[in-house]
């Protein structure tokens, strides 16, 4: 039950861009059309997926106070270790991708660079230490399951604005407001609209 | 000459914020309050600024296939730094920022300013470039900090600027201010004020 509060909890309630404005850069960059926004959420989902379990064994067995040697504590050392853990995942993966599925790469490709500073990611890893520290986090499930209601929530949100977006040419905006002013401000509606879910508990 | 270009360009006709929409992402959820988005705003211009210096000082050593993994290092490297420096001296404003101080990493600015300046330019104009995208983005994350704070609870780095007389006469704050939704569209009104005075930044 813990689990699945915390599932809904990281998709719904504490949505990385309504709650947290992580990944604002490539979420105002790539919402143009839905189906790019499908893409980039995709490969978002999938990233978190894999880097926010793997950070959490490494801050539970290196970077934690005592965990290599007693008296030894190496949690300042966490944002190089986390950024470096998700730079190379990404560049793994792109790997992958180019080697065993061409068409998938054609059609990921372009993001998956763009990946490693969307800001979504680390965010992510660095909430699951925090949430590690007041306990909402308890084990490597939990963070499995964080790491994939983080991403969902993302996705969602992105493939949403797209939709919007795509509806917007056809809407008489001010001159000065086209483009990310406008966009902006439907995020904040959008946020505001996303709080109703905030009294959630299951 | 076009070193004062270099600090004053990112001010209005170059923000980075408000034009180039870089580096929104850690920005908006520190400005509730004016100190903690001011602590924010001189971190983040510290960084850029050294990691402008540095990597220019670098900039003829390094293969540009390893680039991106060379920046990161140190931009994280400087980010550890001023992690530290905050815990050290500002230790109520350092939790109050909490993920976001680490999330300077990923500001889309540093890395932004870095590949498109810092790599094909002299030290000092890199360094200037810094200092002048880091204030252009303090100047953002200040404005919206004064209106939500002033409007949201009335008060500015923290001192009530509102006079009692005023909520005896039936005045409240605006609580929706505190919400992040507010901070996305301050923004976008910034954006929309901006852009009619600068008319050639209008998309068509």
């Amino acid at each position: 039950m813990e689990t699945l509060n915390l599932f809904i909890r990281s998709i719904f309630i504490d949505n990385m861009v309504f709650a947290f404005f992580f990944g604002m850069c490539s979420y105002i960059a790539v919402s143009k059309n839905v189906k790019t926004a499908l893409g980039l959420g995709a490969a978002v989902i999938f990233v978190m997926l894999m880097t926010v379990p793997l950070n959490y064994l490494l801050n539970e067995y290196v970077l934690a106070p005592n965990a290599i040697k007693e008296g030894l504590d190496l949690s300042f050392l966490t944002f190089i270790i986390f950024i470096a853990v998700i730079a190379s995942f990404v560049q793994l993966v792109e790997m992958v991708v180019e080697k065993f599925s061409p068409s998938l790469y054609n059609q990921l490709g372009i993001f998956l660079p763009l990946i490693a500073v969307n800001c979504a990611i680390l965010g992510g890893s660095l909430f699951m230490q925090q949430k590690v520290e007041d306990g909402s986090i308890g084990g490597f499930v939990d963070s499995v399951v964080y790491g994939l209601g983080s991403g969902l929530g993302w996705a969602i949100a992105i493939v949403m604005m797209a939709a919007i977006r795509e509806r917007l040419q056809y809407s008489h905006i001010p001159a000065a407001l086209k483009g990310p002013g406008i966009a902006f401000i439907i995020t904040g509606l959008m946020g505001i609209a996303f709080m109703i879910f905030s009294g959630i508990q299951l | 000459m076009s070193n004062l270009k270099n600090l004053t360009g990112p001010l209005s006709a170059n923000n980075p914020v408000i034009v180039q929409i870089l580096g929104i992402c850690s920005a908006l959820a520190v400005t509730i309050k004016l100190e903690p988005a001011f602590v924010m705003g001189l971190s983040v211009m510290v960084v850029t600024a050294f990691a402008n210096l540095v990597m220019s000082l670098l900039r003829n050593g390094i293969p540009s296939r390893i680039r991106i993994i060379v920046q990161l290092v140190v931009i994280a490297a400087l980010v550890i730094l001023v992690d530290q420096v905050l815990k050290a001296f500002v230790y109520d404003v350092s939790k109050q920022l909490s993920v976001y101080v680490g999330l300077i990493i990923t500001n889309c600015i540093i890395m932004g300013r870095v590949e498109a300046y810092a790599l094909g330019n002299k030290p000092w104009a890199s360094f200037l470039d810094g200092i002048g995208n880091g204030l252009g983005y303090m100047a953002i994350l200040v404005i919206v900090a004064f209106f939500r704070e002033l409007f949201g609870s009335g008060c500015l780095f923290g001192i009530q600027v509102i006079p009692d007389s005023f909520y005896a006469a039936g005045y409240s704050n605006m609580g929706i201010m505190l919400f992040p939704p507010m901070a996305l569209i301050l923004v976008g009104v910034i954006i929309w004020v901006h852009r009619s005075f600068k008319k050639d930044l209008q998309e068509k």
